[in-house]
């Protein structure tokens, strides 16, 4: 699927290998169309529609309680965890055009294809070597050697092998905040994910994590395809190629992150990144 | 195993896939687990129902012998003798009066224990008391009972000095000290769940740290705490060892602390322990004991159960 | 109080009494914990000083005797440790399970509703009426006889509860986090129950089991019902043979006594030597016991301090 109007065709970024160009156009890698979600009876998601560019970064900002963190949560089905929550429209994962929510989709073949990293760090209280290796573990792999080699290249994607590589035993507990999160990160990587959600994942740190992690999902998005909840806007500025913005459960505008920073179409969101309310 | 290996680098992602044979063993083992964990929940069912089962139908045989209206109001109990009495009124009465005594120490004591570890014991405090009171909730039974005979009851006769080897005072007050720990923590939590929000408007009213836990902190915790006392009456009625040893076994319809009686429990102990074959109207009576005690016991539960939820609900 | 609502001198005196009142409770509260703490205490000691003089090699190593100086516990203690290992066998895994389900699994309705309410009662059932289950099912129904294998079945059933309410505390006090992580990662609910459930209650697991089986070794009344022989003058089958398969299981049919059994049959005797066993076999049953109780609290608090 070739996206239409609100991406243009930038020239595709640099690849390692050159034989290997990436294509010229930039493709979705996920389409939501007509989204709504419910708690229960309450409604809190509003027929939202908006692509996910493959390879890049859409930032999806706004207030809190606009219903980012629950639009994320949709990709991968965490809201199936609770009973009484309920979806309506579709996401579809592409290449396959897989529907993620639909009821027919087993929650499961998403979820093995997105990785996600959480608001909080999470790791299990297991040793950083098995935090990583759990995604790997899930899908069946045993060989040692295919861990080992799995567990330290994300590890160094994530930046945080030198500070570990002589403790990969040692309990993921041990570590810092800004670290665990790192971890979380790589655990999530180590999968090799089509899709990786971030919701929020510099908020519970402080400023110099935060920058290291921002740093982080930059280098990340050469490989992967990053969708990030942040509440922080200059945040979104430095690292996103695309920008969501979302009010009460709408998407009142998605656009180039730019163009959603410098030319916003609505005077709600000019109001938002002016700093007027949220 | 893994379906495919991770690109090389600075090409996109593309996921490492399990293979559809891992998919499947996955499913399958998913789906066999969930059904024995089923089966093991649904075990405690199943128990229940060979309960009642058992207590019914050993009982529905013991009342074709025995009518129930002679059951009830006979007040004579003496299964073993030539010509047998099966009246349950002097069992009840044992068990009612040890019961009674056993409550009268442990739910003031109790009720007064769990204020004060919940509104004025500092953190520390209770650090201590809790796991002390873990272990005498800890000790056996029987060392209760063993207390109760050569312990407490020679106490006890020097004040009574006509207070016979066996009565009902004796082990009365040692399963009251037995169940003051169950009543404490069940009205503990109950006192701790009230939320901070009503302890801080009553101290805002000027309420001193007593009349905060006494009108406020105790009727809002009411309803847990009643259940605590349920709970505590159902264990004091079932409670079987402590009254078998230092109650003595003999059927006394009395309610007089001071003499010795059997209750329900100990009767069913003494048949035990003597050579009752199976099927007889004795074999059979301890069964209608049984179901009797399992009325009881069951009101008190389920009573507890209902209050506790309701406890729940409210905070 | 004076109409500025200033205290008056009546005022003053009214906060006297509130806070002598106060103190007056504190002191009746520190009363009670102290008079339940003397007769923990006089309970210990009263054992202590009347049975550990008779607790040597011989008293362990023999079996009970007509003869007071001669008896000993040794089928009572053998017999507690193979009626503990089938009770372990069986209310374990079933335990857990059973815990696994309600907490992890169970959808919120009616056969749910049915399964909980049933297990409170059936914490609440006298361990006596689990004797008569047993004689009327495991005894004469199933023809098990009166055997180790019965006693642990019925012990088993008794502590089980105790399991199951452990489980479903260690498993609630995880963190969603850690599911949410598991999920979002691809876990099946298997997958992330043996994986990373079990191992993060584990704590909260082991101290239930150790509770429920310290329960479970002093446990008297449904032992008595089916018939736990208290003049044993032999041992059980061992479980471990010379010739191969070396396992057997013999044992499990085999007529038993336990500790608290042998202590109630010593105490029901008259005469005073008899007492004096019987305390000691109660000092043995206590240690035992307490040592376990206390144990569980050293794990929990280890664990509640490891979490932060």
């Amino acid at each position: 699927m070739t996206l239409a109007a609100p991406l243009p065709a930038e020239p595709a970024p640099p690849s390692a290998r050159p034989d290997e160009a990436r294509p010229a156009e930039i493709r979705a890698k996920a389409a939501v169309e007509d989204l709504s979600f419910w708690y229960g009876p309450k409604q809190v998601l509003f027929s939202i529609s908006m692509p996910v560019a493959e390879g890049c970064v859409t930032a999806l900002i706004g207030p809190s309680g606009c219903g980012k963190s629950t639009f994320l949560r949709c990709f991968n089905r965490m809201h199936d965890l609770y009973p009484g929550n309920r979806y309506a429209g579709r996401i579809l994962l592409e290449p396959e055009g897989i529907d993620i929510i639909g009821p027919k989709t087993d929650p499961m073949v998403p979820r093995m294809r997105i990785g996600m990293v959480f608001q909080k760090p999470n790791p299990f209280p297991k040793s950083i070597y098995e935090n990583v290796a759990a995604g790997l573990r899930i899908r069946g792999v045993r060989s040692r050697t295919v861990l080992d080699a799995q567990v330290e290249k994300s590890l160094r994607r994530a930046a945080l092998w030198e500070e570990v590589k002589d403790r990969l035993h040692a309990s993921a507990h041990t570590l810092s905040g800004g670290q665990q999160q790192r971890l979380c990160i790589a655990r999530a990587l180590a999968p090799e994910p089509e899709l990786l959600l971030l919701d929020e994942p510099t908020s519970a740190l402080d400023p110099i994590a935060t920058a290291h992690i921002e740093e982080l999902i930059d280098e990340l998005s050469r490989r992967y395809t990053i969708v990030v909840v942040t509440h922080n806007m200059q945040q979104a500025a430095r690292i996103s190629r695309f920008t969501a913005f979302f009010h009460l459960g709408r998407l009142i505008e998605f656009g180039p992150t730019e163009e959603v920073f410098t030319r916003p179409r609505e005077t709600m969101t000019q109001d938002y990144i002016t700093g007027r309310f949220g | 195993m893994a379906g495919s290996l991770p690109p090389a680098d600075g090409v996109l992602a593309s996921g490492i896939r399990p293979s559809p044979e891992f998919l499947a063993r996955r499913r399958l083992k998913d789906r066999i687990m969930r059904g024995l964990l089923f089966a093991a929940a649904s075990l405690s069912v199943l128990v229940t129902l060979a309960i009642v089962y058992v207590l019914a139908s050993e009982s529905l045989a013991f009342f074709r012998h025995v009518g129930l209206v002679a059951f009830l109001t006979d007040t004579q109990w003496t299964p073993l003798f030539a010509e047998p009495h099966y009246g349950i009124l002097p069992l009840l009465a044992g068990t009612v009066t040890i019961s009674a005594i056993a409550l009268s120490v442990a739910i003031p004591a109790g009720t007064v224990l769990a204020l004060y570890l919940s509104e004025y014991a500092d953190s520390r405090l209770r650090e201590v008391v809790k796991p002390l009171l873990e272990m005498l909730a800890g000790v056996p039974t029987v060392v209760f009972g063993y207390f109760a005979l050569l312990f407490v009851t020679p106490l006890l006769r020097r004040l009574f000095p006509d207070l016979p080897g066996f009565n009902m005072l004796s082990p009365g007050l040692v399963m009251g000290v037995m169940i003051l720990p169950y009543i404490v923590s069940l009205s503990e939590d109950a006192m701790r769940a009230v939320p901070d929000a009503l302890r801080e408007g009553a101290y805002a009213l000027g309420y001193t740290r007593l009349q905060t836990a006494v009108r406020v902190v105790l009727p809002a915790a009411l309803s847990g705490v009643t259940a605590a006392y349920l709970l505590g009456m159902a264990r004091a009625v079932g409670e079987t060892m402590v009254v078998a040893i230092a109650a003595g076994q003999n059927p006394n319809f009395t309610f007089n602390p001071l003499e010795g009686a059997a209750t329900i429990t100990t009767y069913i102990v003494q048949v035990s322990l003597g050579d009752v074959a199976y099927g007889t109207i004795a074999y059979q009576s301890i069964f209608a004991a049984a179901l009797t005690l399992f009325l009881l016991t069951l009101a008190f539960n389920v009573l507890g159960f209902f209050l506790r939820r309701r406890f729940r609900e409210v905070y | 109080m004076s109409e500025t609502g200033l205290p008056t001198t009546d005022g003053r005196r009214l906060i006297a009494a509130a806070r002598r009142r106060d103190l007056l409770f504190a002191g009746i509260g520190l009363a009670v914990l102290f008079v339940a703490t003397a007769v923990l205490l006089a309970l210990v000691l009263d054992l202590v000083l009347t049975g550990a003089p008779h607790i040597d090699l011989d008293f362990l190593t023999s079996y009970p005797s007509r003869r007071a100086s001669r008896a000993g516990i040794l089928p009572a203690w053998v017999g507690s440790a193979l009626v503990m290992l089938v009770t372990a066998a069986l209310a374990i895994p079933f335990g857990i399970a059973a815990g696994l389900y309600l907490e992890e699994y169970a959808p919120r309705n009616r056969v749910t509703d049915v399964i909980e309410i049933n297990i409170t009662n059936l914490a609440g059932v006298p361990s006596i009426i689990y004797g008569l289950l047993a004689l009327g099912v495991f005894v004469y129904g199933f023809r098990l006889g009166e055997t180790i294998l019965v006693a642990g079945m019925v012990l088993a059933l008794l502590v089980l509860p105790v399991i199951v309410v452990a489980t479903r505390e260690a498993l609630r006090s995880i963190p969603r986090e850690v599911r949410e992580a598991a999920f979002a990662l691809g876990a099946d609910k298997w997958q992330t129950v043996s994986m990373y459930l079990l191992p993060a209650a584990r704590p909260g697991i082991l101290t239930g089991i150790i509770v429920a089986l310290a329960r479970a070794i002093g446990e008297t009344a449904p032992l008595v019902t089916i018939g736990a022989l208290t003049f044993i003058a032999f041992l059980p089958p061992p479980p471990i043979t010379a010739q191969p398969p070396f396992v057997s299981f013999e044992w499990l049919g085999s007529p038993f006594t336990v500790l608290p059994i042998q202590m109630f049959n010593w105490i029901s005797r008259p005469q005073a030597a008899f007492h004096e066993l019987a305390a000691a076999a109660g000092v043995v049953l206590l240690v035992m016991t307490l040592a376990m109780n206390g144990l569980a609290i050293y794990i929990r608090y280890r664990a509640r301090r490891l979490l932060g």
